[in-house]
């Protein structure tokens, strides 16, 4: 289309009809809206749509959170998303994405000339040789090994090149440079939540990571196979029981990005998903230690609303009495229950703390094995029971 | 086989009967038998793919929960891979063909051949009984730990899958021997179609993949039951483990897909432009080479997995090695095209198709293979999309075409040419349909195995919903028509085509043992003799006639 704007040119020949129509058609698939949204979620991993088991359910507990001011991030996943990449990825907000990019056009590019002189040898071939009355096939050679022995060798020193690109710069993506101690992050995943762990002993459900520095991510699975994908960063890497795998990035521009499960890992696998928020430097630092402090200062219940919700607890323990894997906490407290050995036993402190630490040693019917021992101090149990009991 | 069997008559005709069916040792009824369980799980796969697709219309809740979605996936690859397309093209079709194009009786082992299909529908039955007894929610691939720990029924599916794995290896023992001992004394091995040589290369992979598979399910099934501690990390297994011997057989098996299918597409190509295939034995060693190649690649399925960096470049480096013989039959494919006289019947419509959707499925390939294009790649869409067209772009429509080009043979019907066209086109463009819009959900870091998605790809799931009804409705009706065709079908001629292969030279259908009389010599991918007849019978279906001999100059090549 340039060469429609140079001097000199006094015209320019209509495009043919089909070819409009192809470039109407691309540009309907780029900008066309996404249609209306009826459910999913928003960034930050509230469903819009409740899961399909507590649908039937009654209205959400009527003690609402209080209306605490939400932070800047809080405040920017809600904000409907904006695809910023190109037309086939999403930005790039780590250095050692570049290497990856970079190749994805190449391979792109070679794939588009094979695909496009492929497709059009079949099709002028189909057209000029067709079958049509008076047309023979003429006769050619049955094979011709000079031809052969170069469509060989040129597809073998192109995956070559592709090879070692691919391998050099598989090495950025995952050599992991030398990190300070405070970027070094602990995850944990279970089924269906993202738990990080920062220096300081502050646990939070979304990943702050700090602008300009390496980070690390040592991270396992108390359950089964998950795997953690930030596409932003251009990181995957899956996270399995008992084992540490490791994964890290560079994060370069401030901002809120999604982090994803992409193992499959059982029901709610599409659910396992947060954000990831990379702070500016200084701010990553300011808001651990604030957290910090905030955490040090919960107790009761609030503390036991905080280990809840960041222990992954609300995957399987309704507070709305519905069931999903785990019993509800709604009236639980001085219920009593049946147990699997056919005794009853009361819903107390002795109760809860035995079912924290040594869950399957008091399993109960119609609930799968499935609760893992989750070691928390005692003052975290203290705040969870309190917690427990104010779901009435 | 008793000596007492008329072998003047149609196999069809002879012995009447559902007893005589059932025990049948005739391989052609045998594929016949095979073919539609094939097209019956092919309808069923088809009904879980439809149920996945229209769940993923929109974000959110549509028909289903999360619980049954993940249960119509998993429903939907184990159907799909276990039962129609592992099976397709050599169970079916090349129970049908393979004999025949040796020129000979039956396959080696006859009895076994009819063990092979009942060991089938065991092992289909227990996978539809799985699905009655609350379903399978762990994904075709059995994960541990997960499989050790789901509540559905994933012991009958992995019996199924076990049961299934020993039909498999039967079939391939079988041809083997049936290739290596019953070719006839002219065939040298450069003288067999080049079907034969991929149904040859594949029951290789078969024979020697498979047995792990069995190996893999058993240990997880011993492992459900006695939790001895090798797949589960609580009692000091790896899981990991599981993955490395689930794809030491499962990589195979992808080829086990698509070398058949490239076999039946190189018979097909050359028959319909009327003229030798491009560069034999760069064909059939490429076969050989996919063969051997398969098995040193698994370990591309597990990059991100925590395999140690070293192990995933030597898999990166030998991965590639699988695109060259790929890439060389495609551009022999293209090249038998040149100065050919080329019939665009529905079986060719069907290789045309194929030759477009395998070179995006390799191309597309290429891009995982990269190392590091695969770790943000993995695990999305584009990885669906891309399996989907090797798998299904490539294999389903190679089975359909070679479906179209043995129907009349084997049935001694015609289906209807017009509607077969049409549905070629709507298998097309509703495949397009379905799954180019997946290229692009998946590089921009859409995970696969979602029953929810962030509301931005809307617009891409729904284009993939359209095209996946176009698909399936094209497809249906292919079913029934071809069903429809068994009895109102015109009658089809000795050789409808004009193929050169033996089983033209075999009467239609063929009789018990395939010949009245030892079959003549021919001369493979020779067009040059063989005459257009129209209007050759009653119902005015074409058939090509070998001219009497001419004195014509002996061929400059070879």
């Amino acid at each position: 289309m340039k060469a429609c704007a140079e001097p000199g040119r006094r015209s320019c020949p209509a495009p043919r009809p089909w070819v409009l129509a192809f470039f109407a058609f691309l540009l309907v698939l780029a900008i066309a809206p996404s249609g209306p949204r009826l459910g999913g979620q928003d960034l930050l991993g509230a469903p819009a749509l409740a899961p399909a088991t507590a649908v039937a359910q009654d209205a959400p507990p009527a003690a609402a959170p209080p209306p605490a001011e939400l932070s800047w991030w809080e405040q920017k996943a809600k904000q409907p998303y904006v695809h910023e990449g190109t037309y086939w990825l999403p930005p790039q907000a780590s250095p050692a994405a570049k290497g990856p990019d970079n190749l994805f056009i190449a391979v792109l590019a070679m794939s588009a000339f094979f695909f496009f002189a492929i497709t059009a040898a079949v099709i002028y071939f189909v057209i000029k040789y067709r079958h049509r009355p008076g047309h023979k096939a003429e006769p050619s050679p049955a094979h011709n090994d000079a031809l052969e022995i170069t469509w060989t060798v040129i597809p073998t020193i192109i995956v070559v090149i592709l090879f070692v690109y691919g391998w050099r710069s598989y090495i950025d993506l995952t050599a992991i440079p030398e990190t300070r101690p405070e970027n070094q992050i602990m995850v944990t995943a279970q089924k269906w939540n993202w738990s990080f762990r920062y220096y300081n002993g502050v646990e939070d459900n979304v990943l702050h990571v700090p602008q300009d520095q390496p980070v690390k991510l040592t991270m396992t699975s108390t359950d089964v196979l998950h795997s953690l994908f930030i596409p932003v960063f251009r990181v995957k890497q899956d996270v399995v029981p008992r084992r540490f795998t490791y994964a890290w990035f560079w994060a370069t521009k401030p901002g809120v990005y999604r982090l994803y499960c992409t193992e499959y890992c059982g029901k709610d696998h599409s659910l396992m998903k947060t954000v990831v928020v990379v702070h500016s430097s200084g701010e990553y630092e300011k808001f651990l230690a604030e957290a910090f402090a905030k955490q040090q200062s919960l107790s009761g219940p609030a503390l036991g609303e905080s280990v809840f919700k960041k222990k992954g607890c609300e995957g399987c323990h309704s507070l709305d009495g519905s069931t999903r894997l785990g019993p509800t906490f709604k009236g639980a407290w001085g219920e009593q229950v049946k147990l699997a050995d056919g005794s009853t036993i009361t819903v107390d402190e002795k109760y809860i703390r035995d079912a924290i630490l040594a869950p399957q040693a008091q399993s109960r019917p119609g609930f799968p094995p499935a609760m893992p021992v989750i070691p928390l101090s005692d003052k975290e149990i203290e705040g969870v029971i309190e917690f427990i009991k104010a779901q009435k | 086989m008793s000596a007492s069997v008329d072998n003047t008559k149609s196999f069809l005709e002879v012995s009447p009967g559902i007893r005589n069916w059932l025990y049948t040792l005739d391989h052609k009824r045998i594929g016949l038998m095979y073919l539609c369980g094939i097209l019956f799980s092919l309808l069923l796969g088809g009904a879980f793919a439809l149920l996945v697709r229209t769940a993923l219309f929109s974000p959110g809740l549509t028909i289903v929960g999360q619980d049954w979605y993940n249960k119509f996936f998993t429903l939907h690859g184990a159907v799909m891979v276990f039962l129609v397309i592992i099976p397709g093209i050599p169970a079916a079709l090349g129970n049908m063909v393979l004999p025949v194009q040796l020129g000979a009786p039956d396959v080696a082992f006859p009895k076994l051949n009819l063990a092979s299909f009942y060991l089938w529908c065991s092992g289909a039955f227990l996978l539809l009984l799985a699905t009655a007894l609350g379903d399978v929610d762990t994904g075709w691939t059995f994960y541990t730990p997960y499989s050790l720990e789901s509540q559905t029924a994933v012991i009958p599916a992995v019996a199924g899958a076990f049961v299934l794995g020993f039909s498999s290896i039967f079939t391939g023992l079988n041809f083997l021997v049936t290739i290596h001992k019953f070719r006839p004394a002219h065939m040298g091995w450069f003288q067999m179609p080049l079907n034969l040589w991929a149904l040859y290369a594949t029951a290789l992979m078969q024979v020697l993949a498979t047995p792990v598979l069995g190996i893999t399910l058993l240990l997880l099934f011993v492992e459900r039951f006695m939790q001895i501690g090798i797949f589960d990390p609580t009692l000091g297994g790896d899981p990991v483990l599981f993955q490395h011997c689930f794809w030491f057989y499962s990589h195979p098996a992808v080829y086990i897909m698509i070398v058949p299918a490239m076999g039946v597409i190189s018979e097909m190509i050359t028959t319909f432009s009327r003229k030798h295939i491009f560069g034999y034995r760069f064909i059939a060693y490429s076969s050989v080479a996919l063969a051997l190649f398969s098995f040193l690649v698994w370990g591309h399925h597990m990059f991100v997995s925590g395999q140690s960096r070293l192990a995933n470049m030597v898999f990166s480096a030998l991965t590639f090695s699988v695109g060259i013989p790929s890439a060389i039959k495609v551009f022999n494919w293209t090249a038998t095209l040149y100065k050919g006289d080329i019939r665009l019947d529905t079986p060719m419509l069907y290789v045309l198709s194929f030759l477009i959707l395998f070179t995006i499925g390799g191309l597309t390939g290429i891009f995982l293979a990269v190392l590091s294009i695969d770790v943000h790649l993995h695990d999305t869409y584009f990885v669906v999309a891309h399996f989907h067209y090797v798998m299904m772009g490539s294999t389903l429509v190679a089975f359909i075409g070679a479906l179209h080009y043995w129907w009349p043979k084997f049935t001694g019907r015609m289906y209807p040419e017009a509607l077969g066209k049409l549905c070629a086109w709507g298998v097309f463009v509703g495949f397009n349909l379905t799954f180019l819009p997946q290229f692009v959900m998946g590089s921009r870091g859409m995970p696969r195995r979602y029953w929810d998605f962030d509301p931005e790809y809307t617009l891409y799931h729904r284009l993939s919903t359209i095209g996946a009804f176009l698909l399936g409705i094209s497809l249906f009706v292919v079913v029934c028509y071809l069903a429809w065709s068994l009895k109102r079908g015109k009658k089809a001629t000795q050789n409808p085509w004009g193929g050169t292969t033996l089983e033209w030279v075999a009467p239609t259908p063929p009789t018990t043992f395939n010949f009245p009389e030892p079959p003549p010599e021919v001369e493979l991918y020779d067009y040059d003799d063989l005459v257009e007849v129209p209007n050759a019978n009653e119902d005015g279906v074409t058939n090509w006639e070998r001219r009497p001999a001419t004195g014509k100059p002996a061929k400059a090549h070879h």
